[in-house]
């Protein structure tokens, strides 16, 4: 039998394409060498928020945001869903002028967005070291559990039809479908490739590089922190090409637990946490969260983005690859952006209107 | 004998014993709720497993069978 689809990857970004497709009526197969979930997909942190740096990013995180909050009514409760909000901080008072510029921006763009003084930033988050000069606060951001989310996509796509194929990995990809590790082949009319960081050993020649990040989950603290926070020179370390940086960035669970990040390296391929990365990515948070020196750590992990030259994902055809759509890249903000690139991949394959311009995210940029 | 506090109600124990233990001897057998909401309590002993966790002097997550006693110590578990 000949599938209309076959995507390849069970990350969020494969599991909200298998959705999307599915919706629309088509025949899917899903196939994932390992778990589902098992890539960048389970390591992240959940965030889903607004970035502005460019028109091109705020386009796309602000659609996908968007539909993950309309979809929040729909979601089982075990996705942790919360519409906490970001708040944005100033270390020093040079840093304000930025936070405003966004601030108008995001206003402007029909964007809910408020600057906080200092004493409001320190009511909102008490725990933040007192005499920080102003946060920049977007209510409409959310966070919530990723492999828990994406899990849920692929089960929507599977009581749609879809096939999810475990512990099966793709060799080469054709323009009839797929051929297997184990030498079968998978006919489909269409590919979706979904492989995040991996997806250089299937389509040679891309620009998509492992950026790796740590995190650290700490023992049940309910009410310490109350939203996503972090500081405005994240956007330097994530928007950087420096090989190694660390920034203030936390998140409350759901469970009280509270979710440290975050660090970037580029060049390092051993997954193993450094202590090294660790300490200063903690020294970090301690240094805009003093209270936190206090308390305990449970675990440690990395993870890989899978990262583009200008930090946006790759989605759509590939040169002389017939039949074949790329859908990745999304470097820090998959779990986000995986909604807007689902619906491009499934306006290119279904011939609708997509939901957003997709020049800016075109494979052949590079 | 020093006096602690175990929720709220105070205790004579001997000097030199453990808060796990202090705890058993005010009747307690829950000393915290897993995040399902089940009841644990102390299980190795020795410090490794973290079921015993309780708050000691507004500290959250402390290890009772690791800690000794100290006169007017507030223990608070958690049920
Ligand atoms: C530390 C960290 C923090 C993050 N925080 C956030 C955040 O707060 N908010 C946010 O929006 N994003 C965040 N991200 C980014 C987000 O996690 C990723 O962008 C997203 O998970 C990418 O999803 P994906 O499906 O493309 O990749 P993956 O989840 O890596 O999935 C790719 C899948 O392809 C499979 N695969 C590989 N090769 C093959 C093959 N040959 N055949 C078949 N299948 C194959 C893999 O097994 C894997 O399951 C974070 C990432 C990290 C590392
Ligand atoms: S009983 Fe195991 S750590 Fe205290």
């Amino acid at each position: 039998m000949t599938a209309d689809v076959i995507v390849i990857g069970a990350g969020i970004v494969g599991a909200a394409c298998a959705d999307a497709l599915t919706q629309g009526g088509l025949r899917v197969v899903v196939i994932e060498p390992s778990l589902a979930v098992s890539g960048a997909t389970g390591a992240g942190m959940g965030h889903l928020l607004i970035l502005d740096e460019n028109e091109a990013e705020f386009s796309i995180t602000r659609y996908s945001r968007d539909r993950w909050n309309q979809m929040a009514m729909e979601m089982p409760s075990s996705l942790e869903y919360e519409r906490c909000g970001t708040i944005w901080i100033a270390a020093v008072p040079e840093e304000l002028p930025l936070l405003k510029q966004r601030c108008a921006f995001l206003q402007s763009r029909q964007v809910r967005a408020e600057i906080l003084d200092s004493q409001q930033l320190a009511e909102a988050e008490p725990n933040l070291r007192p005499g920080l000069p102003g946060g920049l606060f977007i209510p409409d951001d959310a966070i919530l559990y990723p492999p828990a989310a994406a899990g849920w996509l692929l089960k929507r796509a599977e009581q749609r039809g879809a096939a999810v194929l475990t512990g099966k990995r793709v060799t080469h990809i054709q323009a009839w479908g797929v051929e297997l590790e184990d030498g079968s082949r998978l006919e489909a009319h269409h590919v979706v490739c979904a492989t995040g960081m991996w997806t250089p050993q299937l389509i040679g020649g891309l620009p998509i590089q492992p950026r790796k990040g740590h995190l650290v989950i700490t023992d049940r603290y309910p009410g310490f922190v109350r939203h996503a926070v972090m500081e405005l020179g994240y956007l330097k370390s994530a928007h950087g090409r420096e090989s190694e940086s660390v920034a203030f960035n936390v998140q409350p669970r759901k469970t009280g637990q509270v979710l440290i990040g975050s660090s970037r390296q580029f060049g390092v391929t051993d997954a193993r946490p450094e202590s090294r990365i660790i300490s200063s990515m903690v020294q970090r948070a301690i240094d805009f969260m003093p209270r936190i020196a206090q308390l305990s750590a449970l675990r440690a992990w990395t993870g890989f983005r899978a990262a583009t030259p200008d930090r946006l994902p790759m989605v759509g055809p590939v040169a002389n690859r017939p039949n074949c759509l790329l859908c990745a890249g999304h470097e820090g903000i998959g779990i986000t952006t995986c909604l807007a690139s689902a619906g491009l991949v499934s306006a290119f394959i279904l011939g609708d209107r997509p939901p957003l311009d997709p020049k800016p995210y075109a494979v052949e940029r590079f | 004998m020093i006096e602690i506090r175990v929720n709220g109600k105070t205790l004579k124990v001997p000097e030199g014993v453990s808060v796990a233990a202090a705890i058993a001897l005010s009747g307690h057998d829950r000393f915290r709720r897993s995040v399902a909401g089940q009841p644990r309590g102390p299980l190795c002993g020795i410090g490794v497993c973290f079921e015993c966790r309780v708050t000691v002097d507004g500290e959250p997550h402390v290890r009772s069978c690791q800690l000794l006693c100290w006169p007017g110590m507030e223990v608070c578990t958690d049920d």
